[in-house]
């Protein structure tokens, strides 16, 4: 299973989920498309359907209107996929845990459907480009054990 | 010649174009990628792609007609694959072209678009029912200048219609006729291939890849291997028909080059133009390319009549 590990591991196709957040997150999300990240050298691009996704790369906090639809986003993604919990709403709710209109934390919600989804989190308020590409190696980790 | 020897051409003219194909669309990415001052991917990027298509899982939605919906992505595939095909017999081994196969051509690289239309279609998606709908349209307005381009180098080739005779017959683009035929047909090449500015049946950021929304593993990579195939055939069509083919020696080397020339061409058209409104490709088509093409026609039919090489 090498020869699949290695394809998956240098084709991550990711597909840009924001599930209530400020922009914040996918503006830095958006830099790694930029020339001075490039993330297409590791062959990862944006799709614009969740079925042609690896990655889901989740940000905002999980509105208690966006968690059944993350849900079934992430039903609709073909398997093995990779969740990256972008920002700290999307790890723990931020400074919004304690609204009366949040949900549950992103991994929370995956886990819902799929207790043994992979699951990259991501701190920060926002995130620096970095710190999602480290996020991503170290998917490549787990990547490496499936 | 041999049926033997042809079938064997056949399938590693297949073999050989699937591998042009990919390289052709790394090459393609790396350009883009040059072209927006970034880095781009490695070389063995589209086949990382592909395999790992292979190996993901395949969703068929619940409103989708599943036979259509999975066939189509293979019908395409098998339809670039014959033309392909086809081309290199009769640039490689001239005794391997037959009458009438430009037209066998033509019809077989309508098939992929028509499979892309009844693949969406069954989806029962509806950004891919919108899609499918653009898709159509798209057809329509591209494959009549298409095919009166390629028909400046059949007038030019002595009025035959065997592509080894016009691959032998000197290159039809150096004269008024052939440089006016060349244009339209690298914009309906542009348009067959589904690239911006003519890209509006998938448009990634409007409809969600439109037409291709609901594939997901292999049959994407089906889809991925055919897209890639047709972006190597499109050019070998052009150079077969309208710019000498291929010749021996020295001319392995000017094929090469007419070939990177074109995809070159393609690249960059992509990557400096904006997405046209579907109007807006059946307008520039039907107003604006098919009368050139039209002109382009009847410059050749003069010119052949004539005896006027330039024309």
């Amino acid at each position: 299973m090498a020869l699949k590990n290695w394809a998956l591991r240098k084709s991550l196709w990711v597909y840009h989920v924001n599930t209530g957040a400020c922009n914040n997150c996918d503006i830095e999300v958006l830099d790694l498309l930029t020339p001075r990240y490039d993330i297409e050298r590791f062959g990862m691009i944006l799709v614009g359907s969740p079925r042609h996704a690896d990655v889901l790369a989740v940000t905002g906090s999980c509105t208690r209107q966006a968690q059944p639809r993350l849900q079934e986003v992430y039903r609709q993604t073909a398997k093995p996929c990779v969740v990256m919990a972008i920002g700290s709403c999307a790890n723990a709710q931020g400074i919004f845990a304690e609204s009366y209109h949040m949900g549950s934390p992103v991994d929370e919600t995956i886990r819902a459907v799929d207790p043994d989804a992979i699951i990259a989190y991501v701190p920060g308020c926002p995130p620096k480009p970095e710190a999602m590409i480290a996020a991503v190696v170290k998917a490549w980790d787990v990547i490496n054990t499936l | 010649m041999d049926t033997l020897l042809v079938i064997v051409i056949y399938i590693v003219a297949a073999a050989g174009t699937l591998a042009l194909g990919l390289l052709s669309r790394w090459y393609d990415r790396k350009l883009t990628a040059m072209v927006q001052y970034r880095k781009g991917p490695p070389v063995y990027q589209p086949i990382a792609d592909v395999l790992k298509l292979f190996y993901k899982e395949t969703l068929v939605p619940a409103t989708a007609r599943a036979t259509g919906f999975l066939l189509a992505p293979a019908v395409s595939l098998a339809a670039v694959s014959l033309a392909a095909s086809i081309l290199w017999a009769a640039m490689f081994a001239r005794d391997g072209s037959f009458v009438g196969d430009l037209i066998v051509v033509v019809y077989l690289l309508i098939i992929p678009p028509l499979a892309t239309i009844l693949g969406a279609s069954a989806s029962g998606n509806p950004y891919a029912s919108i899609g499918a709908s653009r898709e159509m349209k798209l057809i329509l307005s591209y494959e009549l200048p298409l095919f009166l381009a390629l028909m400046v180098g059949v007038v030019h080739a002595g009025w035959t219609l065997r592509l080894g005779a016009m691959a032998a017959s000197g290159a039809a683009v150096y004269s008024i006729s052939g440089v006016l035929a060349m244009i339209v047909a690298i914009l309906a090449v542009q348009a067959k291939l589904g690239q911006v500015p003519f890209d509006a049946a998938e448009a990634e950021c409007e409809i969600m890849s439109g037409v291709y929304v609901e594939y997901s593993g292999p049959p994407l990579a089906l889809i991925y291997l055919s897209r890639a195939m047709l972006l190597a055939t499109m050019p070998l069509l052009l150079i077969t028909v309208l710019w000498g083919g291929l010749q021996g020696g020295w001319g392995v080397l000017a094929f090469a080059g007419k070939y990177i020339l074109l995809i070159t061409l393609a690249t960059l058209i992509r990557n400096t133009n904006p997405r046209l409104r579907i109007d807006q490709t059946v307008k520039l088509f039907w107003y604006g390319l098919t009368p050139i093409a039209v002109l382009a026609v009847v410059l050749a039919v003069l010119g052949s009549s004539w005896k006027i090489s330039w024309l």
